[in-house]
């Protein structure tokens, strides 16, 4: 989970954050990383740059993006799948 | 200060027609202009469907009486512009004290994104006459040249409410006593940059657009130029025809929410409606009807609902969104849409929101569906909304 | 009803950003860019979660608005107008090579979102919770002028009002590499404090953000005037349109203290520079400024602002002179500048 968060990091610019300042559960929106819903889109663009995993309905974002945690987990899942 | 202001001429080019008659027709027709890509090279093609303008640059360049191989931005820009200033019958356009102003977003962007992909493999390689022009203003002055226009020239950009500051803009120039006449509206092309830059938002419909309907699930994008002319009271009496209309209210408000979104209620929609009804003297109820901004995204139709619902609520005018036909012309959409509302009050024309079924929950209020003209429409009101909270109002009256 | 200047920021290649006595010492570059000298933009956008996304012209915009804020002693415009030519190039630079070299996929929405030529005005009201008039202009070597005449009129369509309007652009790599491949900068070594004696061909490129409050009740300095010149057919004309809007304020060029020209260095464009001063203004002290801050296309947004600063402080600073000797009193400042030939634009300020 750490290279996640160092890719976090780097795809939404936070410059004073590293990766060890953002906790497995911590919710990445609103009251956790302060994260918006142009940050949804960049993680977005995140999972198809690093593990090729496509989101076509942004309103699947907030389910998947709700911690580092859950989306590690969606990620694994993701390259699970056959094909 | 308050000197009325006046329509006297309009010209469009757009996804559904190459003139403001052609467009008419096609919404009288129920015939939106959304297709598959034909011009623009995108890998895009087929997954997207777009206005564009149906004729490629040797032809828009044929018509606007221009070099081929500048922007797309510029070929529309003057076709629209010429088609307004010969609406209105003054004849030589030199003898004037005349401004052009026009808006834009993307400038010659469809020039410099072909430069661009031969510039990367080398700073000395692409051909600069594709950057040459790349400036939003410089689109500006090359149909500024083209008609002759020197007392005042500028380009507003104001993401998709553009189109409707510059008529802003240009009313208060005459108003000032700076100019007697201003043609004024926007332009925009369709290009990757702004194909690819709002599917980076997932804002884009992968089918027709549906604004205002509870199903909508984003926008298509669209080309065109729209302009009217604006003439002065002393202006108006030297006019062979009757002015269509007068512009009689307008305001520029700010969201000041999110960059990109708006906000929830729709605040600077709200007070960009209600500055521009307090402008013209009027009371909600006077308006007939309202050309929405309308977009079919979730977040603009009901932001824009709400904001409706507070000024107008109970009793509703008439509404629809013209970009259920010509898609979202950015720039060029509050050109296009002063047009046809402008038309609308001489005409008594209610446009037709095309593919509407289903209400709303957010403001279950049922867009016009079909086209009619002749009704007595004596107040119009035409919205503009953009990107970093821009948002503009314009109201159009008979008299 | 008179025009006032209430508050003034400037962010340039200059100390202008910061306290200190007005360009006491200026700034020495070698080569033909002249980068902004970047203050630390946090004082004026503390959060940290806003400040990630925002581009260098951007945070530029929001300095110099949020100094001339401060400066007027007002939290809240009445309205929020741009000049800028080339808008946020920077991030139209990255949307585009993506684009072109992820061929059309996985792009970030940020860069694009950031492109929009409205994004210092959209910023600048998001982060004032400003609801007001607020207008992008973009033309060129007339942005600047455009959005000052647009402030004028505002304010007399309505007099009591306080405008914040300002002028910014931005150079960036690229912009630099293809303005240079269209010969606009010097191709031989350069420094621009002996800009104003080079005898080549070319100018260099420079960038900045200058913003002011105006109002009309008062303030230490009066913008008295503003007229733009599209394309002239010749020099005569020019001459003509200095004298008479000159005359439109029943002056005469006898009546102006000192002249502030756009002269770049540009030999060609210096010449008509003089053949003008000298012909209309043989008397009058001549300053410059594009050595300070380059030449860009709202230079003239940092040329206010200087002529401002020299009335309200009623010195003008060694550097920036290069003719003649300014006078005691500097009661009348003409700004005259012109952009790539086809763009020409007066400026009068005087002493409130």
């Amino acid at each position: 989970m750490a290279d996640l968060k160092a890719q976090i990091i780097e795809q939404l610019n936070l410059q004073e954050v590293k990766p060890e300042d953002i906790g497995n559960d911590q919710p990445l929106f609103k009251e956790g990383l302060g994260l918006d819903s142009i940050d949804a889109l960049e993680l977005i663009v995140l999972l198809q740059q690093h593990y090729g995993i496509r989101i076509a309905n942004p309103e699947q974002g907030p389910e998947i993006f709700q911690s580092v945690r859950t989306m590690a987990t969606y990620i694994t899942a993701q390259q699970k799948q056959p094909g | 200060m308050s000197e009325p202001v006046w329509i006297a001429g309009g010209g469009v080019i757009c996804g559904i027609g190459a003139t403001l008659p052609a467009c008419v027709e096609a919404f009288s027709r129920m015939q939106p202009g959304m297709e598959e890509v034909q011009y623009l090279h995108t890998i895009h093609r087929g997954v997207f469907p777009v206005a564009e303008v149906k004729a490629d640059n040797a032809t828009l360049a044929a018509q606007a009486g221009m070099p081929a191989h500048i922007s797309r931005t510029a070929l529309l820009s003057k076709i629209a512009a010429q088609e307004a200033w010969d609406s209105t019958g003054l004849g030589d356009l030199l003898q004037y004290r005349i401004g052009f102003i026009s808006a834009n977003t993307v400038g010659g962007m469809d020039k410099t994104e072909d430069f661009f992909a031969d510039y990367l493999q080398h700073p000395d390689k692409g051909r600069l006459q594709q950057v040459l022009h790349h400036e939003c203003g410089s689109v500006t002055e090359l149909v500024a040249d083209a008609m002759g226009i020197r007392h005042q020239v500028a380009t507003i950009s104001t993401a998709c409410s553009s189109g409707a500051n510059a008529l802003m803009y240009g009313a208060r120039l005459i108003r000032n006593n700076i100019v007697d006449i201003v043609i004024a509206g926007g332009t925009d092309a369709l290009t990757r940059f702004t194909l690819n830059g709002f599917n980076t938002l997932m804002i884009l419909d992968q089918q027709p657009c549906r604004p205002f309907d509870d199903t909508r699930t984003g926008l298509n994008l669209g080309e065109g130029a729209g302009y009217v002319v604006l003439v002065s009271d002393v202006m108006r009496k030297r006019l062979p025809n009757a002015p269509w209309c007068r512009l009689s209210g307008y305001a520029n408000t700010s969201d000041a929410y999110h960059q990109t979104a708006s906000s929830p209620d729709g605040i600077g929609n709200y007070l960009a409606m209600k500055g521009a009804l307090d402008m013209s003297g009027l009371q909600p109820k006077d308006i007939a009807y309202i050309n929405l901004h309308g977009t079919g995204t979730q977040n603009n139709d009901s932001s824009e609902g709400k904001a409706i619902e507070r000024l107008f609520a109970p009793d509703y005018p008439a509404v629809s969104s013209t970009k259920s036909f010509t898609g979202h012309t950015l720039g060029a959409s509050g050109g296009i849409e002063a047009v046809f509302s402008a038309l609308a009050v001489q005409q008594g024309i209610i446009y037709p929101n095309a593919r509407f079924a289903t209400p709303m929950k957010e403001w279950p209020v049922a867009p016009a569906t079909v086209f009619s003209s002749g009704n007595k429409l004596s107040h119009v009101m035409s919205n503009s909304f953009g990107f970093a909270g821009n948002c503009s109002s314009l109201v159009f009256s008979k008299e | 009803m008179n025009i006032y200047i209430q508050g003034m920021g400037c962010v340039s290649p200059q100390q202008t950003a910061a306290e200190g006595p007005f360009l006491a010492e200026i700034r020495e570059y070698e080569g033909n860019r002249l980068k902004v000298l970047d203050p630390d933009y946090k004082q004026w956008i503390p959060d940290a979660n806003t400040m990630r996304r925002m581009g260098r012209v951007v945070k530029m915009g929001i300095g110099a608005a949020k100094l001339s804020l401060q400066h007027a002693g007002i939290e809240m415009p009445d309205a929020i107008i741009t000049g800028t030519a080339y808008g946020c190039l920077a991030d139209t630079g990255v949307f585009l090579t993506r684009m072109i070299q992820r061929q059309e996929s996985a792009l970030s929405p940020t860069p694009f979102i950031q492109s929009t030529h409205n994004t210092v005005s959209g910023q600048i009201a998001l982060l004032l919770g400003c609801h007001a008039y607020n207008s992008t202009f973009v033309h060129k070597g007339f942005s600047f002028e455009s959005a000052l005449l647009d402030s004028i009129m505002l304010l007399r369509e309505k007099t009591e009002q306080q405008i914040l309007i300002g002028g910014v652009d931005e150079i960036t790599d690229h912009s630099h590499t293809i303005l240079s491949r269209f010969g606009l900068y010097k191709q031989e070594p350069v420094r621009n404090t002996a800009l104003l004696q080079s005898t080549t061909k070319g100018t260099i490129a420079g960038e900045g953000a200058a913003f002011f409050v105006l109002g009309t009740t008062k303030g230490a300095v009066k913008l008295t005037g503003l007229d733009t010149l599209y394309k002239p057919a010749s020099q005569q004309e020019v001459s003509s349109a200095i004298q008479g809007f000159l005359a439109t304020h029943r002056l005469s060029t006898a009546d102006i203290d000192l002249l502030i020209t756009g002269r770049n260095g540009n030999a060609g464009e210096d010449a008509a520079y003089t053949q003008l001063t000298q012909t209309l203004f043989p008397q009058t002290a001549a300053a410059a400024f594009k050595h300070l801050c380059g030449e860009y296309p709202t230079a003239s947004a940092f040329a206010m602002w200087m002529g401002a600063q020299i009335i309200q402080q009623q010195q003008a600073p060694a550097g920036i002179l290069y003719s003649g000797t300014a006078p005691q009193q500097l009661n009348r400042i003409l700004i005259y500048n012109q952009y790539q030939g086809t763009h020409h634009a007066l400026i009068l300020l005087e002493k409130a």
